[in-house]
């Protein structure tokens, strides 16, 4: 990321091609289209309504993407762009990518997140619910609501605390399948078994819940993982492939301990 | 006549009570009664979780690709709870006591109270689900300071809390899911509620990837939809955040409480251009380490490091010597825009104040790990890059986001803040059990208006949305399902199902057939702009009035010369966003006159006629110790209905921070 003590701000004229698909039985095409008077300041997604604004006030169909904090923490936006998940930026989201990363007469490619089990449904605009259905495999720790222990009852190591937020703090946001040449799901699933495995709290069911999430990104048809580590070079929130060994070891161990 | 049920007796028995005696729901008949969740944040997640674990049959919807995105996730400071693990004096009453005058005397004292009761639960209940909270080297959880306290009760996840938090209701919400207990409807949107024989009895729902309406029964429904900032357009709020479900909700009849009661945040980065969508907040936690300051020459263009100490005015510790940087949020923007107006702001735009980490790098933190580490008289420098490593532990994802707007690095040069639109304590009126005037029909979270006031305090956002979710509504709708247990789920072709549907598919192709000039997103900047400017952090009568017709005028423009492309059956983000703004526009409305009406300051709400020699807001008790109502009677007519508010353990003051 460029940054200095004081920015100096420039504006640039770019030239976008852009992925656009009418619905997920299509077949969609590169468009081609212009835009002027763009400010480094700006983030990446307001340069995307700029050029929806002139669409839509030329009488043309805006640009379909998805989006909502705009702050890199829900996980909504998913662009790939310039044959890079949230694009140039290390451990930064779409949102938070800004302008200043491009220069005057550059030419951006955007396209969808890419991969069997992520359809699109229309231009920028992808199906992940895959995602919340390996959540629902075992991605929990299964207690209601009511009266818990006091919550100073469970100390915990600070460093597996820590471990456990870092592999906590993934949005779901996919960037990990999108850039994987399998389109493997395995950054995304070892964050969460880690997560919980990493905690006493998570230790009860960390046998179903490795095998329950696995077997469900099995079955969604993601990938398999040949341990490239494309998806921690393009993961915003810097998820460690650490992760991934960590799920493996627990797999095998799940694995073979198995009564089942 | 307002009936807000609060149960009798002394304040701190009234919840205890309330749950011994409120009626049950059998387990059997739980599963014959079907609800609805609308909003998937931690009030709604946490809601559909807790409900769908007792039985009921749960149907979510949320209009996010996945429930795990709503706005809560972006909460990045902490949550309060009166354990006092840090044995500095902490208790329910301490922070019930807070939460009462940080919300300027507006709030009702039985909820806050029940508030900060179920508030240790609520650490409890996420340490168990597995949130990863920050936590001291012996193991325990660890603690911070927020604004308008002056003990540490906030408990924290770096600057990610309100993620972990809601992770952990999302978590438990698939995994009732998987068990069967709760539906999921993403990509929905809730555009009508259904109401028979006077109770609340479904909704009609727009599936925002084929555009078509689907009707859902339920026994009861739920909104959970979170706060109404965006009618400013530029606001801390994700995109997607809207009144539109709260909206429809007050449309069929539902009071709309205290909606000028808006709470501008002081530290958010500030507005650099025309293009803006959106502003980004920086955690109040930042206060704990950060100071404030402008320069004290006006128009002063040196850069920051260039400016001497003795040149500097850290005006929050000047005029608030006991809270200094922590006072209240309201408190603060008020102090930060008083100076910006005078002449002393900073960056281009002097529209900014400094918030500065140097100090406390060097002589919190840097100090503290030189004498850990045994480094005798270090150097400015080591104490520096000692003070960095902790304060990247600390706060370090925020620094970054910082640095990855403004091109800025914060370790180095102070941020540039200025406040901005964060937060509504205004929403549905509801009663102590969360219902609202229509029953049946109960708001949850930030889409309520019972808890702050007229200003929340830091870190008790979160809070209320899982204190609501978690160990509120489980218990008052079975007060009320216990009497519906005979009710047959109604059928959808019901004639009420048939209406609304056709209500909202007439609007919608009114919407699609105005086929004029302008975007929406043209309208929704000029309604921000007039909020903003006229009903924004200082108000008088005369803008007021002026924003009520200019309004007005908008609003018939937006009607007769809007412009949506596409079609109606596709995804189409242009039209679910003119529904919003059409929503925000008659919003807008009501905002303005309830702040022209209220003939006080109080909290977030500033009335130029009404301040201290000092400068301080004034409170008119005498007149206006009420929650303001408001009953949709026409178009742009509304008839107010007062509750009046009875503090009968705190005595009401004028709140100081000096």
């Amino acid at each position: 990321m460029e940054s200095r003590s004081y920015m100096e701000h420039y504006s640039m004229n770019l030239t976008l091609k852009v992925w656009k698909q009418k619905n997920a039985d299509s077949r969609g095409n590169f468009e081609t289209y212009q835009v002027k008077d763009i400010s480094s300041e700006m983030s990446f997604l307001e340069m995307f309504d700029v050029l929806n604004e002139q669409l839509i006030r030329e009488g043309k169909e805006p640009i379909a993407f998805d989006h909502d904090c705009r702050e890199g923490i829900c996980g909504m936006c998913s662009m790939y762009i310039n044959g890079r998940p949230h694009g140039p930026w290390h451990g930064t989201t779409t949102c938070q990518l800004h302008m200043r990363a491009f220069k005057d007469g550059d030419t951006i490619v955007v396209e969808p997140w890419r991969a069997n089990a992520f359809p699109v449904l229309k231009d920028l605009v992808v199906d992940r619910a895959a995602f919340d259905r390996i959540i629902q495999a075992g991605g929990y720790i299964s207690v209601n609501t009511g009266v818990s222990v006091d919550g100073n009852t469970i100390p915990i190591e600070r460093e597996n605390s820590e471990k456990a937020f870092a592999a906590a703090a993934c949005i779901g946001c996919g960037a990990c399948v999108a850039a994987c040449k399998n389109s493997s799901a395995m950054l995304f699933v070892a964050a969460k078994v880690s997560h919980l495995a990493l905690l006493p709290q998570g230790d009860v069911e960390r046998k179903t819940r490795v095998l329950g999430m696995v077997a469900q990104m099995d079955k969604e048809g993601f990938g398999s993982c040949t341990f490239t580590q494309a998806c921690e070079a393009v993961c915003p929130k810097e998820i460690s492939v650490m992760n991934i060994s960590r799920l493996n070891k627990e797999y095998l161990l799940a694995g073979l301990s198995s009564e089942k | 006549m307002l009936d807000s049920k609060i149960p009798a007796g002394s304040l701190e028995k009234k919840w205890t009570d309330y749950k011994g005696h409120c009626k049950l729901v059998n387990p059997a008949n739980k599963r014959k009664l079907e609800i609805i969740v609308v909003g998937t944040g931690l009030a709604g997640a946490s809601a559909a979780a807790s409900l769908g674990e007792l039985g009921y049959k749960v149907k979510a919807f949320c209009f996010q690709d996945s429930p795990r995105r709503a706005h809560s996730i972006a909460a990045q400071g902490g949550i309060n709870a009166a354990k006092n693990y840090q044995n500095d004096g902490d208790s329910v009453y301490r922070l019930f006591y807070d939460t009462i005058k940080g919300g300027d005397y507006r709030s009702r004292e039985a909820n806050v109270h029940r508030l900060a009761e179920v508030s240790v639960n609520i650490i409890d209940q996420c340490v168990a689900q597995g949130v990863p909270f920050a936590r001291e080297y012996g193991g325990l959880l660890n603690n911070r300071s927020f604004g308008g306290t002056q003990v540490k009760r906030t408990f924290y996840a770096a600057g990610q809390t309100g993620q972990q938090l809601l992770i952990g209701a999302y978590q438990a919400l698939e995994r009732q899911v998987a068990l069967g207990n709760v539906k999921m409807y993403s990509r929905h949107e809730m555009l009508e509620v259904v109401v028979i024989d006077g109770k609340a009895r479904g909704i009609i729902a727009r599936d925002l990837i084929n555009g078509n309406l689907e009707r859902h029964f339920g026994h009861a429904v739920l909104l959970c939809t979170g706060g109404y900032g965006n009618v400013f357009y530029l606001s801390t709020n994700a995109m997607g955040c809207n009144v539109t479900a709260a909206w429809k909700a007050h449309k069929n009849g539902a009071y709309f409480a205290n909606p000028c009661f808006t709470q501008i945040h002081p530290t958010c980065i500030p507005v650099t251009g025309d293009h803006q969508s959106k502003l980004t907040l920086m955690s109040e936690s930042l206060r704990n380490d950060g100071r404030i300051w402008v320069p004290k020459k006006q128009n002063d263009t040196r850069k920051a490091n260039d400016i001497p100490e003795e040149e500097r005015d850290y005006f929050l510790e000047r005029r608030y010597p006991a809270f200094g940087n922590l006072v209240p949020r309201d408190v603060a923007s008020r102090a930060a825009k008083e100076r910006c107006d005078a002449g002393y702001g900073v960056g281009t735009t002097r529209q900014a104040v400094f918030l500065d980490f140097r100090f406390n790098l060097i002589n919190k933190y840097g100090r503290a790990e030189a004498s850990k580490q045994g480094i005798a008289d270090p150097d400015e420098g080591t104490l520096i890059a000692l003070g960095k490593e902790v304060v990247k532990e600390e706060y370090g994802n925020l620094f970054d986001m910082y640095e990855k707007i403004t091109g800025e690095n914060p370790y180095e040069v102070p941020m540039r803040i200025y406040p901005a639109v964060h937060y509504t304590m205004g929403g549905l009126w509801v009663d102590y059990e969360l219902m609202t005037n229509i029953p049946g029909l109960y708001s949850l979270g930030e889409a309520n208006f019972s808890d702050h006031g007229a200003n929340r305090l830091g870190a008790s956002a979160l809070m209320q949305g899982l204190a609501d979710g978690y160990f509120v509504i489980p218990y008052t709708i079975g007060n009320y399902l216990a009497d519906e247990i005979a009710v047959k789920p109604i059928l959808t072709s019901h004639e009420a199902f048939e209406t609304a549907e056709k209500k909202v598919n007439e609007r919608i192709s009114t919407l699609m057939n105005i086929k004029g000039s302008q975007t929406v997103e043209s309208f929704h900047k000029r309604l921000g702009k007039i909020m903003w400017e006229k009903c924004g952090m200082a108000r008088n009568a005369q803008g007021l009035q002026e924003a009520i017709k200019e309004i007005q005028q908008l609003k018939k423009e937006f009607w007769s010369d809007l412009r949506i492309p596409g079609g109606t059956n596709e995804i189409n983000p242009e039209l679910d966003k003119a529904g919003r703004v059409a929503d925000f526009i008659e919003l807008g409305e009501l905002m303005c006159i309830d702040a022209l009406q209220r003939n006080e300051s109080c909290g977030g709400h500033f009335r130029e006629e009404y301040q201290t020699p000092d400068g301080e807001a004034q409170r008119r008790d005498d007149q206006f110790m009420y929650v303001s109502a408001w009953e949709l009677k026409g178009e742009h007519q509304w008839e107010l209905h007062k509750e009046e508010l009875k503090y009968e353990e705190v005595k009401p003051t004028q709140r100081s921070y000096k």
